[in-house]
């Protein structure tokens, strides 16, 4: 038994710590947002935030995580109140299949915490671990600059001044 | 012998026992045999000489060569610009004359040195801030004896120890390359050296001592591909300028050629017979990292090495196989440590490290096995880390830069990835992991002061993050 923080909650799991992160998040916390793509560290969607940096969930165990916070797509928003980031992603209709897309919107928090104005090519290289099969890129480039001005404005709620 | 002795009769014979083979003037009669104390009087002696020479030297000043009006990029045969720009690849010359978001050739990238920092200068075909309204001869002279136009000395950063060897018509080629660029209108900062590093006539002391010039002398003995390697290598490649280590007034120490350096917080590996290499490189091996960026037995060319093969990808596969077949010659014989590729793996599996190290051992299980034991090749899966020369080697720098900040991907090729863990591993756990890497797989001693190499490890990782954010400059293949 080993207790990890996730989304300000402290959950109980029964896990190996050689676990990866996402496996215990999608199978024992039912937290579905990251996605299993390659398992292997190369394509990103299984991105989620520990202590403020993104992480890639997929070759990251759990003896790694213990005692940080980590935070899912799920801790940002809801369907009913999303985050600056998921409003971003849906204005811009940043999305395909959007199977890369959760990963991309944790990467997208990450930078935007550290960095709340990136540049274009901040954003490029910060999205290099990240693979879209479905060619969203400039879209996602879009939306990391919407999200980035919506976090900048006082009133998130209606900005129609963006873009 | 003490290190100070050493020091001093390095410094003033830097060819004592050497092993260079392209400067072939005989050794000083006075470097062996000699007596410690004699040794000491004539490193005293010598110094004396050294202030006498310099400020002779100095007062020996270069002569300014006329400016003229840039000359019109159609004035150039384009066959020779085309073979100036192969060249220019070679010579690596963008590395260092050109920053991330700046012009190409513009300068003003910030060189460390031990002695403070300097500035890479523009070479692009700029009048005022830049070298077009240098003559040919005037370029030729710069690479050939470190002299600007204007007559100043150059610092050293610019390794005209190593251009000296170019041939004429190269430099004529590397001339019409750069005279034919985009003229960039940019100043490079100013230098930052203390006084009185910054009085540049103190350089033509330093140029007595280590300049040698004369073309690189080819050896009968040896094929048409060596030579052209021994050309290229020792002259505009100048791999010894990272390759081997610098004495203590930044000359390549010709004694110990290709022994291994240091160059922007990596450590660049000896390429002599002293290579921790765990398997000996061959030729074969050499080409196709240098024309691929990885090679099974060996692993993946990071951070500076990965900009030099990011280079090397537009020049021609002969010159390419010539550096290989010359560089596989200099490595020598194999050390008896060094094992076939099948050797060093099968000897790797050693249980004692697990048990010693067990915090290292899990994290090694969980977070590195499946791709570093996933059965599959480079480029698709990790390199065995049985063979890998960053945990063999006496530098623990490599590694940690790898391990925080991964391996990116080079676009439009095959090449191996890599992520990086910096967001993942605290420091306690990078040093578990890299001592237990070190024991199981390199089956050396620890790593002296490991806990300081993984902090400023850190601490490169985080400035070069912050720095990125502030400049927006985009990813550069393979640095941290
Ligand atoms: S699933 Fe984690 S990077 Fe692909
Ligand atoms: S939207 Fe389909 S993979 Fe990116």
């Amino acid at each position: 038994m080993m207790t990890l923080k996730v989304n300000g909650r402290d959950h109980q799991v029964d896990a190996d710590p050689d676990t990866p992160l996402l496996y215990v998040l999608r199978n024992d916390l039912a937290l579905n947002a990251a996605k299993f793509g390659c398992g292997l560290g190369q394509c990103g969607s299984c991105t989620v935030i520990v202590d403020g940096k993104a992480v890639l969930s997929c070759v990251t165990p759990l003896l790694l995580v213990e005692g940080k916070q980590v935070t899912t797509l799920e801790g940002l928003g809801t369907v009913a109140a999303p985050a600056p980031i998921q409003r971003a992603f849906m204005e811009e209709q940043a999305a395909q299949c959007g199977y890369c897309t959760a990963g991309m919107m944790m990467r997208a928090q990450a930078l935007l915490m550290r960095n709340p104005k990136p540049s274009d090519a901040r954003i490029r290289a910060e999205f290099e671990p990240h693979l879209c099969r479905c060619g969203t890129h400039m879209r996602i480039l879009h939306a990391v600059h919407r999200a980035a001005r919506l976090m900048d404005t006082a009133d998130a709620a209606s900005d129609k001044s963006v873009r | 012998m003490s290190w100070g002795q050493q020091a001093v009769i390095e410094l003033f014979w830097p060819n004592d026992t050497g092993t260079k083979r392209v400067n072939t003037r005989p050794n000083n009669k006075l470097n062996s045999g000699m007596p410690g104390q004699l040794r000491i009087i004539t490193g005293i002696a010598a110094i004396v000489l050294f202030a006498g020479a310099t400020a002779a030297f100095a007062a020996a000043w270069q002569p300014q060569i006329a400016a003229m009006a840039p000359p019109r990029p159609d004035t150039f045969d384009p066959d020779i610009v085309k073979r100036g720009r192969d060249l220019a690849a070679i010579g690596n010359c963008n590395t260092c004359h050109t920053v991330h978001g700046g012009g190409n050739y513009a300068g003003g990238l910030p060189v460390p040195t031990p002695f403070g920092t300097i500035f890479s200068s523009n070479i692009t075909p700029d009048a005022e801030t830049g070298i077009g309204s240098w003559p040919e001869e005037a370029f030729v002279r710069a690479m050939r004896a470190g002299v600007s136009r204007d007559g100043r000395h150059l610092y050293p950063t610019f390794p005209y120890d190593h251009f000296t060897n170019v041939s004429d018509a190269d430099d004529r080629a590397l001339y019409a390359f750069l005279m034919t660029r985009q003229p960039v209108h940019a100043s490079p900062p100013a230098n930052q050296l203390t006084f009185p590093l910054n009085y540049r006539p103190l350089i033509a002391g330093w140029k007595l001592l280590y300049l040698r010039s004369g073309d690189v002398s080819a050896d009968a003995a040896k094929g048409a591909e060596w030579n052209r390697g021994a050309y290229l290598v020792e002259g505009l490649a100048h791999c010894g300028a990272c390759h081997t280590p610098r004495n203590a007034l930044g000359a390549e120490r010709v004694n110990a050629q290709f022994s291994g350096g240091d160059v922007d917080n990596w450590h660049a590996y000896a390429l002599n017979d002293t290579s921790h290499a765990p398997v000996r490189w061959s030729a074969d091996a050499l080409y196709a990292y240098l024309r691929h960026g990885w090679q099974a037995d060996h692993g993946t060319a990071r951070g500076p090495m990965a900009e030099v093969v990011g280079n090397l990808a537009t020049v021609a596969d002969s010159d390419v196989r010539a550096i290989a077949v010359y560089m596989a010659d200099v490595s020598a014989a194999p050390a008896p440590d060094r094992k076939s590729p099948t050797d060093a793996v099968a000897q790797s599996a050693s249980t004692d490290a697990t048990q010693a190290n067990a915090a290292g051992a899990a994290i090694y299980a969980a977070a590195c096995a499946s791709c570093h034991e996933g059965g599959r090749a480079l480029p698709y899966g990790g390199v065995n880390l049985a063979l890998s020369t960053a945990i063999a080697g006496p530098d623990p720098r490599n590694l940690l830069n790898i391990v925080l900040s991964g391996v990116g991907a080079v676009a439009g090729e095959r090449s191996p990835i890599m992520p990086g863990f910096a967001a993942s591993i605290d420091d306690a756990q990078m040093v578990a992991l890299a001592n237990y890497l070190r024991s199981k797989f390199g089956k050396r001693q620890p790593w002296n002061d490991l806990d300081k190499a993984v902090r400023d490890a850190r601490a490169v990782q985080a400035t070069s993050l912050a720095a990125g954010d502030a400049t927006a400059e985009s990813s550069q293949r393979g640095k941290p």
